[in-house]
């Protein structure tokens, strides 16, 4: 029977391999026509979603993998507000915010607060933790 | 209720599965993934531990892509490799997942 899953992602596509495992038990959950109700990205998991990293062509690309992931499935994909903002990933909004000289935050994501990821919980079969 | 514990570090570098053997009881699962694929090896430092939770019926399982990115081929009796559909499998089977790391 198809389950829902909310999925939190703790580590950064460098200097972690939870990135990885987390994208590939994304990809089997929904091979398997479960339904993912949400990922949360938080701590260092928020380098995720920058849409600046420029890896070397022979290296696994994680934040482009997970942006086509997320395109693909229609995903809600929530980062973790505070976790982004100390970290340098930020929207249009905490551009302004904040009068920094760039955005960064990939188009699929957004950013919220500790409480979606309550809610997408509340209302999951199971939640899911890659830590980092 | 039974919980799918899930182990990506290392014996040999942390303690988080000598963490994760203390509190597994009942109807649990380990799976062992990334570094935590060390664990279920013959020279794993939670062998004595491990094996005797395995005679108490708790099942433990090795992240088969990881183990043999590792290089990892042979295990404690007992231990059973599965692939990403098998994980998802056991996210399923168990009420609750708790990811040591």
């Amino acid at each position: 029977m198809p389950m829902k899953f909310t999925v939190v992602i703790l580590g950064a596509p460098e200097g972690s391999l939870s990135s990885r495992s987390a994208l590939e038990f994304c990809h089997a959950l929904l091979e398997q026509n479960h339904q993912i109700e949400r990922l949360f990205f938080y701590a260092d998991g928020v380098h995720n979603a920058s849409s600046l990293i420029a890896p070397p062509q022979d290296e696994a690309d994680l934040p482009a993998s997970w942006s086509q992931l997320i395109n693909e499935y229609k995903l809600d994909a929530v980062v973790c507000i505070a976790a982004a903002l100390k970290r340098g990933i930020l929207d249009h909004n905490e551009q302004t915010r904040y009068e920094k000289n760039a955005a960064n935050l990939g188009a699929c994501f957004s950013l919220s607060g500790l409480g979606q990821l309550i809610a997408a919980s509340s209302v999951s079969d199971r939640t899911i933790t890659f830590g980092s | 209720m039974s919980t799918l514990h899930t182990v990506n570090k290392s014996p040999f570098e942390n303690n988080s599965l000598t963490s994760c053997l203390q509190l597994c009881s009942g109807e649990d699962s380990i799976l062992l993934i990334e570094d935590g694929t060390y664990g279920g090896c013959e020279s794993s430092p939670c062998r004595e531990p491990l094996t005797r939770l395995m005679e108490d019926g708790i099942n433990v399982y090795v992240l088969e892509n990881d183990a043999s990115a590792r290089g990892l081929h042979t295990f404690l009796q007992g231990v059973e490799l599965v692939d990403y559909p098998g994980f998802v499998k056991l996210s399923c089977t168990h009420q609750c997942i708790q990811s040591w790391y």
